[in-house]
């Protein structure tokens, strides 16, 4: 007489627990009886019928179910509490082949979780996500859960949850079936042998959506947790069937996937170029020439420079216009412009960074190596900044220096005036800026550099007035005007 | 003849009784010896197994209830 198997052992389970410490290999760490054995079970069963083995993806929450990437033949990841649906839309994203599995708890999904997993279902990610619902926090302990049954006594509930202080057991499928976006949302119990069947067919249903790409599929199962209920195995079906049940009912709350086009999302992109480009598309620009000719050594250490004036002179845009120069001759750049109280105060001031490495802190709040100045309160305010052998650049129809060190160096134009007679005080940052160049000429650059910065400057101009044609051409002529005019100390 | 069997790896079982309670046929049972867990295991007790696999879904161990259904053996033919 021969035999075949009709129901044994899954091959969605590995043949053996090898992550699995000790010398148990076969069977899992669930106490006797635990629900989440039954649930395992139904799902390694579907892996392998549905043969999604090689692309599911089973996210372990925290909670008694911690350990599932011990037993599932497939991919696994474990993850924080609550953060299951957020890494599994990570994974959606990045392959929209993968099928996620967000297995969680009540307190994963329903307490610490909530915001992660109602966000998820709203968004309508591609995953089936598999709520173990059995009242309790089971691996600390049997803590109260959001859906601990109100009267049901836990050991922090030890006169029964009352309502009236922690209010009513949250009904998540209930709750997730009224948003827009889910496709199925059904509530099953594991508990007497025909529901484990309307379990395993609601199971099947959500795998089979995310295998059509249908979208956020939702099956909450009433599951028992005996230990922590303190309940032999015929006294948990009853609690699921005639107690949970009651509360939490059973049944399909929304099934609409079959209306559903399969989800199409734009193709991600990862290349660090592409990014760059998809980001800051305008600010990644094709210069004319990448580097300049003779760097010179000065350029090896990063630079860092403080804008400071009034608002309106054009301070954070004079800052925008250097960083720019910066980007365009292929230094690393930041520009951080400072908004808040200070602004409201009369001033405005904006941090670059230009560097040939990486860039240690966008905030230039001292070893300042250029300090530009508009106004005489950001003098006053910012000297201190200022590196002992650092430069200063200040506009001299606002600002009379003051104690400034033998060591530190000093240019100054009178850029407002030139911006007023230009017929815009806003001129005045392009004014400062041919100071700027000045100084640059006389102690950093070499030619062809000279006339490579000058070159550069009108660049940035065009690059950051785009669209304003109008402004260029008197901006880059202010420049100019003020490197005529600027002189040192 | 009987057409199906059921069979219980006892080092498997951790003695819940959900099979046992589940099986409508009365064909389970739980054993008084325990297995390397420390469990006493559940145990079959009668043939009248149909196969319905009730037990087997009910069960939360993976390999603990396998269930058999006999083929005609081609040889026989
Ligand atoms: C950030 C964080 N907070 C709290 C915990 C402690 N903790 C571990 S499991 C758990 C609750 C588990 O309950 P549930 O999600 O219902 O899972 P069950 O064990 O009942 O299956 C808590 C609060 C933790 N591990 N991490
Ligand atoms: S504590 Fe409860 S939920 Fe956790 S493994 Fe044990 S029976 Fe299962
Ligand atoms: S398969 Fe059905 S009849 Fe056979 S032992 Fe299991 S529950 Fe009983
Ligand atoms: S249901 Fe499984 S673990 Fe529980 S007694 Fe039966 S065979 Fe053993
Ligand atoms: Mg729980």
């Amino acid at each position: 007489m021969k035999y075949e198997v009709v129901h044994g052992r899954s091959k969605g389970f590995f043949d053996s627990f090898n992550r699995r410490p000790g010398a148990i290999k076969t069977n899992m760490h669930y106490c006797p009886g635990c629900g989440h054995g039954i649930l395992h079970k139904l799902i390694a069963e579907a892996i392998e019928d549905l043969q999604i083995k090689e692309r599911t993806v089973f996210i372990s929450p925290v909670g008694c179910s911690v350990f599932g990437y011990y037993y599932f033949d497939c991919f696994g990841i474990s993850v924080p509490h609550g953060r299951a649906p957020a890494v599994g839309t990570g994974l959606i994203r990045s392959d929209e082949n993968n099928i996620v599995i967000s297995y969680q708890g009540d307190g994963d999904l329903g307490a610490i979780g909530l915001n992660e997993f109602l966000q998820t279902a709203n968004r309508g990610e591609n995953m089936a996500v598999f709520f173990v619902n059995n009242a309790i926090y089971g691996m600390t302990g049997g803590q109260m859960a959001p859906t601990t049954l109100p009267g049901q006594k836990t050991i922090t509930s030890p006169l029964g949850r009352s309502v009236q202080s922690e209010g009513y057991p949250l009904k998540v499928a209930e709750m997730v079936a009224a948003l827009d976006a889910p496709v199925y949302v059904e509530r099953v119990a594991l508990s007497s042998g025909r529901n484990i069947m309307k379990a395993r067919a609601a199971l099947r249903k959500a795998l089979q959506n995310t295998i059509d790409k249908k979208g956020f599929s939702f099956v909450e199962f009433l599951t028992g947790c005996p230990v922590n209920l303190k309940k032999s195995a015929s006294e948990i079906n009853t609690f699921i069937d005639e107690q949970m049940s009651k509360y939490f009912v059973p049944g399909v709350y929304k099934d609409i996937a079959e209306n559903r086009d399969p989800i199409r999302r734009p193709q991600p992109v990862f290349a660090p170029e592409t990014v760059k480009q998809v980001l800051y598309g305008s600010y990644t620009q094709s210069a004319a020439v990448r580097d300049f000719s003779k760097l010179q050594p000065f350029f090896n250490k990063e630079r860092r420079i403080k804008i400071a004036g009034s608002g309106g002179q054009g301070v954070l845009s004079l800052g925008y216009i250097l960083a720019n120069m910066g980007n365009l001759r292929n230094f690393n750049v930041s520009y951080l412009p400072m908004y808040g109280p200070e602004m409201r105060g009369g001033t405005a001031n904006c941090s670059v960074v230009i560097s040939k490495q990486e860039i240690s802190s966008p905030m230039v709040d001292s070893n300042c190596n250029l300090l530009i100045v508009l106004n005489q309160q950001s003098f006053d305010k910012f000297l201190p900044e200022l590196k002992t052998n650092g430069f200063v650049i200040y506009d001299s129809s606002n600002v009379t220096p003051h104690d400034l060190l033998p060591t530190q160096g000093a240019y100054h134009v009178n850029a407002s005036e030139l911006a007023r007679d230009l017929g815009d005080l806003r001129y005045a940052n392009l004014a400062i800026l041919g100071a700027v160049s000045l100084l640059m000429d006389d102690y950093f650059l070499e030619e062809p550099d000279k006339s490579d910065f000058e070159a550069v400057v009108a660049e940035a101009i065009r690059s950051c007035f785009s669209g304003k044609e109008k402004l260029i051409t008197p901006n880059i002529n202010a420049f100019y005007l003020g490197k005529h005019k600027a002189q040192p100390n | 003849m009987k057409k199906y069997q059921v069979k219980i790896a006892p080092d498997e079982c951790k003695g819940c009784q959900r099979c046992v309670i589940a099986c409508t046929r009365n064909v389970l049972a739980m054993g008084k010896e325990l297995n390397i867990m420390g469990f006493p295991a559940a145990t079959v007790q009668s043939s009248d197994c149909i196969g319905c696999g009730i037990c087997f879904y009910t069960c939360p161990e993976p390999g603990a209830i396998t269930i058999y259904r006999e083929v005609a053996d081609d040889a026989q033919k």
